[in-house]
C-alpha cells in the first residue's frame, strides 16, 4: 500500500490562505489505513479548518481516490457543494490528489506527503519492501530485495561497512545482504549470490510510467 | 604496465598512502605531503570525495600528482556518477595519464556533508570493475548503437589501459557474504586489493589462506592511530574496524608520560601511532603483497611509519 502522512498544519493552511470554502475528500483504500484519510481525519481536519475560521462545505471518503472514473462520479454526486468550494483538500496520496486536479477546474492541495510502498508490519507500523523498480531481481535474491532494502541498492554482496550483519546507514537495520546470503543458505542456493548481477535496467523506471492491458479478443481484458 | 603492477610483477612489497584533495582550490598542502611521499611509496591513492564530503575531484588531483612525479591510483566510487560519467571520466583518466584505478562503491551519501544529496548509486563497485575491463577491452557499455540493441558495446577509438583495483574487508563478520563478493571481484577484473584496517592478525592470515587461490595481490590496510581518543573513536563509530586494547592502552601509556601537557601528549601519541603502524607493517610482510597506509591528514608522518617498517 501506499503510505503517507500528513503535511504539517501549516504548510496546509499556507496553501489556503485566502480561500475561505474547502472540500474535503479522504480515501477509503491506504489513507485510511494509515490513519491520514479515513472518515476520522477528515472529522479533524474539518474541526481544525473551522477553528481557523475556514468553511468546510462538504466532504467524503472515496472508496479509491486513484479511480478516475470513479472519482469523477463521485464529484458529480456532491456537485452542489463542490461548486460551492474554493479549493479542494485531498487527504490521500498524490495519486489521489491528481485524480482531483485532473477532474476539477479549481485548485486542489494535497495534505498528505507520500512516502513509500509499504508492508504492513503490524498495526500503525510500515516498512518499505518494493521499490517499484519495473526490473525485479527478487528470484535471484531469495526473494528479499536489494534494491530497497540496502540503501545503496548493492546487487551484488554487502558493502564494507557491513559491521556484524548490520546496515552501517542504519546500524539498527540488519544489513539486506546478510539477509539474503542467510535466506539462499536455508534454501540452499547459495550459487545465486555468486553469479554477479548485471547493471540494472533503469529505463523501466522512466517517467511517467503507463501501461494498457492488452484486450482479448471476447471483450474482457 | 603501471609502476605499482610492475612492483607485483617483481615480487616486491608494495607500499602506497593516500593524498585527500583539498575542501577548496588550494593544492599547497596535498602537493607538500605527496613530496615527502616521494622515493618511499609506490603509489598513491588519491580518494574521492571520501565519507561523502564534497572536495576537489579525485582525478584531477591524480593528474597533479603525476606532474609532480608520483604514480597516482585514481579512487573511483559509484555515488556521485551514473555510468555516463562513470566511463566518461574513465576515458578522461587514461588521457590524462592515469592508468591505476581503485574501484569502489562509496560511502552512503547521508554519512557526509551533503545528506540532502541524491545518491547515485546506478553501478556498484563489482560493475565498475566490469565496466573497467570494457572499456580495456575496446568497447564501451552502450546497450544501443545506431539505434539498435547491442550485447558487445561500441567500439573506442582508442581503448584505455587500467590496472584495476578493489577494497575487501577481512575482518568482517559474517565474512562468507565478503568473500563471495571478493570473489565476483576477481572474476570481474580486479588485479590488486586494498584491505579495510586490519588490526587481527589471526583473521587476517586466514583471509589470505583463501585470497592466495586466487591470481591478485593483496595490500593490507593500515590505519595510522593518532591518539588513544581516535582510536575509541574508531572502535565506537566506524563499522568494521576493531583496535584491540593492547593497542588502545600503548597510547594511553604514551598520553600519560607526557602528564598534563596537551601537546606532549599528542607528541608521544603519533609516535607510539606511528611505531604502532611500523609494527604492524613488520608483521604483515611476510604475509601479503603490499601495504596501504592511511594517515588520514598526517600523510608527512607516512615516511617516519615506512622508517619504523624498515622499508
Amino acid at each position: 500500500m501506499i503510505i503517507t502522512k500528513p503535511k504539517p498544519m501549516a504548510q496546509v493552511m499556507r496553501c489556503l490562505a485566502g480561500i475561505q470554502r474547502v472540500f474535503l475528500v479522504g480515501c477509503g483504500e491506504c489513507a485510511t489505513t494509515c490513519m491520514t484519510g479515513g472518515a476520522e481525519q477528515i472529522q479533524e481536519m474539518k474541526a481544525k479548518l473551522e477553528a481557523e475560521g475556514k468553511e468546510v462545505v462538504g466532504s467524503f471518503v472515496g472508496e479509491s481516490d486513484c479511480h478516475i472514473l470513479d472519482m469523477k462520479r463521485q464529484v458529480r454526486l456532491n456537485k452542489e457543494a463542490a461548486d460551492k468550494a474554493e479549493a479542494f483538500l485531498v487527504l490521500s496520496c498524490g495519486a489521489g490528489v491528481q485524480t482531483f486536479s485532473e477532474i476539477l477546474d479549481k485548485p486542489v492541495y494535497a495534505a498528505n506527503d507520500t512516502m513509500f510502498l509499504g508492508n504492513i508490519q503490524r498495526f500503525g507500523v510500515f516498512a518499505e519492501r518494493c521499490s517499484l523498480c519495473g526490473d525485479c531481481v527478487l528470484n535471484e535474491t531469495g526473494g528479499i530485495c536489494p534494491v530497497t532494502n540496502c540503501p545503496k541498492g548493492l546487487l551484488n554482496g554487502p558493502c564494507g561497512g557491513m559491521n556484524k550483519g548490520m546496515c552501517e546507514v542504519n546500524q539498527e537495520r540488519e544489513c539486506a545482504w546478510v539477509m539474503i546470503y542467510k535466506r539462499l543458505l536455508l534454501l540452499n542456493q547459495l550459487d545465486k549470490m555468486k553469479t554477479p548481477l548485471a547493471a540494472k535496467n533503469y529505463a523501466t523506471s522512466n517517467k511517467p510510467h503507463s501501461l494498457t492491458l492488452e484486450r482479448k479478443k471476447g471483450g474482457a481484458a | 604496465m603501471t609502476g605499482l603492477a610492475e612492483v607485483f610483477s617483481l615480487g616486491k612489497f608494495a607500499v602506497t598512502a593516500e593524498a585527500g584533495p583539498p575542501k577548496g582550490t588550494n593544492v599547497q598542502q596535498m602537493l607538500e605531503h605527496a613530496h615527502l611521499l616521494k622515493g618511499r611509496v609506490h603509489a598513491v591513492n588519491v580518494t574521492d570525495n571520501q565519507s561523502s564530503v564534497m572536495r576537489m575531484g579525485s582525478l584531477a588531483a591524480s593528474h597533479l600528482l603525476i606532474e609532480a612525479g608520483l604514480e597516482p591510483v585514481f579512487q573511483m566510487t559509484c555515488r556521485d556518477r551514473n555510468r555516463l560519467a562513470i566511463q566518461s571520466d574513465l576515458l578522461s583518466a587514461h588521457v590524462l595519464g592515469i592508468r591505476n584505478v581503485l574501484a569502489l562503491t562509496g560511502d552512503y551519501i547521508s554519512v557526509g556533508d551533503h545528506p540532502q544529496a541524491k545518491p547515485v548509486f546506478d553501478l556498484e563497485s563489482v560493475q565498475l570493475l566490469q565496466v573497467i575491463a570494457r572499456l580495456n577491452s575496446g568497447y564501451d557499455c552502450a546497450t544501443v548503437s545506431a539505434g539498435k540493441p547491442t550485447t558487445t558495446g561500441i567500439q573506442l577509438d582508442g581503448a584505455t589501459e587500467f590496472f584495476p583495483g578493489a577494497v575487501v574487508a577481512p575482518e568482517a563478520e559474517p565474512l562468507e557474504p565478503q568473500l563471495i563478493k571478493f570473489e565476483k571481484k576477481v572474476n570481474a577484473g580486479a588485479k590488486f586489493f586494498q584491505t579495510q584496517a586490519i588490526y587481527n592478525m589471526d583473521k587476517f592470515a586466514k583471509f589470505m589462506e583463501t585470497a592466495r587461490q586466487f591470481d591478485v595481490k593483496i595490500m593490507a590496510g593500515i590505519l595510522l592511530l593518532k591518539s588513544a581518543g581516535m582510536a575509541n573513536y574508531l572502535n565506537k563509530f566506524v563499522p568494521g574496524i576493531q583496535v584491540p586494547d593492547d593497542l588502545i592502552a600503548e597510547l594511553n601509556a604514551a598520553k600519560e608520560r607526557a602528564q598534563d601537557d596537551k601537546k606532549l601528549a599528542a607528541k608521544y601519541q603519533m609516535e607510539a601511532g606511528i611505531s604502532i603502524a611500523g609494527r604492524q607493517i613488520r608483521r604483515m610482510k611476510d604475509l601479503c603483497h603490499g601495504a596501504h597506509v592511511m594517515a588520514i591528514g598526517a600523510e608527512d608522518r607516512v615516511p617516519a611509519i615506512l622508517d619504523e617498517a624498515g622499508l
